[in-house]
């Protein structure tokens, strides 16, 4: 026999990976149209570190001269991509569930247990609900980095309509550059994910496609579940309801 | 938030995880599909007749929020700069006679006028100094000067051509063409211009006169215009015919 625990409700999971895809698209295509001006890069003065991109980066995924498809693409999958945003911060807020995701007075102090226990330099599992102090952190700053990318790109999308906006944002080619920065933050953000999900192992990914968690029968619990004794029922009484 | 738990056997852990899994394989494969399927769709001027659908609703939504008393934003002389970049040449073919050249304004009722650089001179001149925008991503803060759009079409008595819905430039040569909503046209800051930095306009910034439109991309801003007309259906866009947004409103 075995317990399941409910962690991502359905709605949570289609919010997660609708975002996928549609974070996939608006990267290429911010690709397609950033090639036509692409003057970003890591340096000082005349120094380059790093060029935003190489010539090797956008030949081998043909970026050159395609701004116009790379316009089309971007401003039709905005328009799902805000809405998915806008429908998970909504479900956040009337669920009730932002409670779990907003870091809160201890969270700063326990992200660095986290990243310490993570890295194999500190014992004993950091406290947690649903999510870690990091992970709060992580995902709270992945939605203000959403709101973000939604702002500067209404800015450099409508800079006279929305030119207030555009104002409070530093001006036209600051909004651009903070898009830019965003992007390159997503991305990141992304890579580490990716890292956290291999590194939590099979049940913590399971949990995001099926829903639930497999956690041990009650009698075995893991001192660092969270739920008090008293609300789970024993398997016995499961078994006869 | 309330955990929900439930005691199952071996094989519903394992039946309900199958499950959830054929679902995400299903939901990357319709992903997937809708992308190739995207991708063979037939084109409408040169973009993906789907995305070119979303495109006009987009430029529907936007025109209909469009409000004129919203401003580019303006700058002091000293930040406007020297070397304005040159982006474009078409329609700036050789064998242009200036001397020779009238602008052909054809009304309503089908009448052609031929207006000369002097007498548009003549009309209330306007200055402005904002940030000119490529559709490229690239902007630049830049002084232009010449006379309002609609200050223009009072003079000129154009009721019945401001009342439609787009106003159509072409370069003396047809080689480049634009059109333009109405509304943008009558911003108070669309000029005929025919001044750069306090100079004439140079040759390669479209001599005698071109459009300054500080609503819409720098794609919209023809240079030299040679013909201008008015209608109710969209005229020929060059960026238009090559899979660009016709709206191009900022």
């Amino acid at each position: 026999m075995k317990r399941t625990v409910k962690k991502h409700s359905l709605a949570i999971r289609w919010f997660h990976w609708l975002n996928f895809p549609l974070l996939a698209i608006m990267t290429w295509s911010g690709l397609l149209i950033y090639w036509a001006n692409d003057i970003y890069k890591l340096g000082w003065g005349n120094k380059t570190i790093l060029k935003f991109f190489p010539d090797s980066f956008n030949k081998a995924l043909n970026l050159p001269f395609r701004l116009a498809e790379g316009m089309a693409l971007h401003f039709v999958f905005m328009w799902i991509f805000t809405i998915n945003g806008l429908l998970y911060v909504l479900y956040l807020i009337f669920s009730k569930e932002y409670k779990l995701i907003l870091p809160n007075r201890h969270s700063l102090k326990e992200a660095w247990h986290v990243i310490l226990h993570d890295l194999h330099l500190r014992k004993g599992t950091p406290p947690q609900k649903k999510y870690n102090a990091a992970q709060r952190i992580a995902y709270t700053g992945v939605i203000i980095m959403g709101i973000g990318m939604l702002l500067t790109g209404m800015a450099i999308y409508k800079p006279v309509q929305l030119n207030w906006l555009c104002a409070i944002l530093g001006g036209y080619e600051w909004a651009r550059a903070e898009h830019f920065i965003l992007t390159i933050l997503f991305t990141l953000f992304f890579v580490v994910h990716i890292v956290q999900v291999m590194m939590a192992g099979w049940n913590n990914f399971r949990s995001m496609v099926a829903g639930f968690e497999v956690l041990p029968l009650k009698e075995e619990m893991d001192v660092s579940e969270p739920e008090p004794a008293a609300q789970a029922p024993t398997s016995h009484n499961l078994n006869n309801h | 938030m309330e955990k929900t738990q439930k005691i199952l056997t071996a094989a519903q852990v394992r039946n309900k995880t199958l499950l959830s899994f054929l679902f995400l394989f299903l939901f990357i494969a319709a992903s997937v599909f809708t992308w190739k399927w995207l991708q063979k769709q037939p084109t409408e001027q040169a973009a993906l007749k789907p995305l070119r659908k979303v495109l006009d609703v987009n430029e529907s939504i936007f025109s209909g929020m469009f409000n004129s008393n919203r401003l580019a934003k303006t700058y002091r002389k000293e930040q406007a700069v020297s070397k304005v970049r040159v982006n474009g040449n078409y329609g700036m073919s050789e064998g242009f006679d200036p001397a020779s050249w009238k602008l052909t304004l054809v009304k309503a009722n089908g009448d052609s006028l031929f207006i000369s650089l002097d007498e548009i001179k003549k009309l209330p001149r306007t200055e402005i100094i904002f940030n000119f925008k490529c559709i490229e991503g690239w902007s630049q803060v830049t002084h232009w000067g010449g006379v309002r759009f609609s200050d223009f079409a009072k003079k000129y008595g154009l009721v019945e051509e401001t009342q439609l819905q787009f106003a159509g430039l072409r370069t003396p040569d047809n080689e480049y063409y634009v059109g333009l909503d109405m509304k943008s046209m009558m911003h108070p800051q669309t000029l005929l211009c025919y001044e750069m930095n306090n100079a004439p306009l140079p040759m390669n910034q479209g001599y005698p006169l071109r459009l300054i439109i500080p609503v819409k991309y720098g794609v919209k801003h023809l240079k030299r215009i040679g013909t201008m007309f008015f209608s109710n259906s969209r005229p020929p866009d060059y960026w238009y015919e090559r899979g660009y947004d016709y709206y191009c409103g900022l």
